[in-house]
């Protein structure tokens, strides 16, 4: 966690910057020398082989890694030109405005409507009770969920199908009004269709929102984002507009691994 | 197709269904031993109950009498060793699960293996050096805190692993929205794991209302309905063991009444606790 290390230069329009990040699990090294930066209201794709790095990259952009005892940062991650891993960073606040979406959906043992609410009432965003129904019924809208629950929102987050379930946590990381997304492989357990379902609410999304998405699926990086970083062995390989990574990648390694040549 | 059959696979085979039979009839001696000790008692003690003898307290032989301040004393104990005991063993349940994964957790949970371990009397001449000798006389709150004590290591131990089983994916997804640490324990680990607890908890009620060592020492017992705390208190566990170890065959009769209604109880506890934990989420 070094921030007197002097920052690279940021550019103006970048949401976040990564600069030098170097990423250990005790003393195994799972990210060597990462920049990056994600500009404003783009969608960025994550791709690469299992384990390349790219989920614990993607965690250490809302220091979710925090919560592993051997874990260690060093370099510089800024949001908004503030380095969110200089010392008296406020964590909480820093996850308010970065929120997540995990690969298996984990909705809290609750009604649809708290699993949305408790966001927003843990942050104390919300003025009044009739304040938090808006809230909770427009967060639910945009995660293009709200049709299909309006009328079952104090039954268990339990009873919802699998891409239900995920669509009511991408609504809940909403309801708090984040300014990021990061998605971990929102959609690997969910069919053809309520995947489809979650890529158009990804590029919906776009409109409002910074995505930061790790995927296993070609098609879908493709599909949805506007740049693509290709990571292995903890490196990054190649980052460039989506366009031009599928069709006619800089770095040989990409392009045998978006072909299939292996991985 | 003979040559399917090996002597080798003939041999697993007869192992494999004398192993089976084995581990079955074992299966059954165990149920049977169960149902044989409730049976017993239930035919010795159900013609000695009564209104009378639920109700009644203890009268000298030949006037009848029965076991209610013994019922009254029982819960009154429990009930207080659940008070003092269940919120200490979930918070330390809470504490070692999400907090103790260190030398101090585990010095915790060593020391709480140990705790449930120690023979129940222990803790009554424990209770005895430190209250009842100090205070001058038995009482229900030193019976209490026994029995609490012996439900804390319990408690706090099920707590635990309840809440292990709590997926962390749940707790990630809290501290993702910008939920503290201790929110995410308060308001979401716990609830998920609380039909869990709750099953421990009741368990080790169930436990405590089965004790009579650790009560001999400290609530001693009472001839009376009492309903003060400092003063001594009879328990059902303890009135089996009078009635029991009298001369009397009417005592005797007695005794045996009074376990029926004991053992009737924690398997109450143990049914409602099934049936009520049955999951919902």
């Amino acid at each position: 966690m070094s921030d007197g290390r002097a920052s690279s230069i940021t550019q103006m329009q970048s949401k976040i910057s990564i600069s030098n990040l170097d990423f250990f699990y005790g003393k195994a090294q799972a990210l060597f020398d990462i920049n990056l930066e994600i500009p404003e209201r783009e969608i960025i794709a994550f791709i690469g082989p299992s384990g390349c790095g790219k989920s614990t990259f993607l965690r250490t952009l809302n220091r979710m890694n925090d919560t592993i005892p051997i874990a260690r940062v060093d370099g510089n991650v800024t949001i908004d030109g503030e380095n969110i891993y200089a010392p008296g960073t406020d964590v909480v606040a820093l996850r308010r405005k970065v929120g997540m979406v995990f690969q298996k959906s984990n909705p809290f043992p609750k009604s649809i409507f708290e699993n949305v609410a408790y966001g927003i009432r843990i942050n104390g965003i919300h003025q009044n009770k009739a304040d938090m129904q808006e809230r909770v019924e427009k967060a639910l809208r945009d995660a293009a969920l709200w049709a299909e629950v309006k009328d079952r929102l104090n039954t268990s987050a339990f009873g919802l199908s699998g891409g239900q379930q995920q669509r009511l946590c991408i609504a809940r990381a909403l309801a708090v009004q984040p300014e990021v997304i990061l998605m971990d492989e929102p959609a690997s357990a969910l069919d053809p269709i309520a995947t489809q379902k979650i890529e158009e609410l990804v590029v919906e999304l776009k409109k409002e929102y910074t995505i930061v998405i790790v995927t296993h699926n070609m098609q879908q990086a493709s599909r949805v984002s506007d740049k693509t970083a290709f990571f292995m062995l903890g490196k990054l390989v190649e980052y460039n507009a989506t366009q031009k990574m599928f069709q006619n990648p800089d770095e040989k390694l990409t392009e045998d691994y978006i072909t299939g040549r292996f991985g | 197709m003979a040559s399917l059959t090996t002597s080798i696979d003939r041999r697993r085979r007869v192992v494999n269904s004398v192993m089976t039979s084995l581990t079955a009839i074992c299966a059954v001696f165990v149920s049977v031993l169960l149902l044989l000790i409730i049976g017993y008692i239930a035919v010795q003690g159900f013609s000695s109950l009564s209104f009378q003898f639920l109700t009644d307290t203890p009268k000298p032989v030949g006037e009848g009498g029965g076991i209610g301040n013994a019922i009254v004393g029982s819960a009154i104990m429990t009930l207080l060793a659940a008070l003092i005991g269940l919120p200490v063993g979930i918070a330390a349940g809470v504490y070692l699960s999400e907090y103790g994964k260190n030398w101090f957790g585990n010095t915790v949970r060593f020391i709480a293996d140990t705790l449930i371990g120690i023979p129940s009397i222990i803790i009554g001449i424990f209770i005895y050096t430190l209250v009842v000798l100090p205070m001058g006389r038995q009482s229900a709150l030193a019976g209490g805190l026994a029995l609490a004590i012996i439900m804390i290591p319990i408690v706090a131990r099920t707590t635990e692993e309840m809440i292990r089983l709590v997926p962390n994916s749940m707790r990630e997804g809290a501290l993702a929205l910008g939920a503290p640490q201790w929110r995410v324990s308060l308001n979401i680990v716990l609830p998920a794991a609380a039909s869990g607890i709750a099953t421990g908890a009741m368990l080790s009620i169930a436990r405590v209302t089965g004790e009579t060592a650790p009560l001999l020492f400290t609530a001693l017992n009472s001839r009376f309905y009492n309903f003060y705390l400092d003063q001594p208190m009879s328990s059902l566990t303890v009135q089996i063991f009078n009635y029991a170890t009298g001369p009397f065959e009417v005592e005797h009769a007695m005794a045996w009444a009074a376990t029926l209604i004991l053992v009737a109880t924690i398997l109450v506890i143990n049914i409602f606790v099934r049936t009520v934990t049955r999951k919902k989420f």
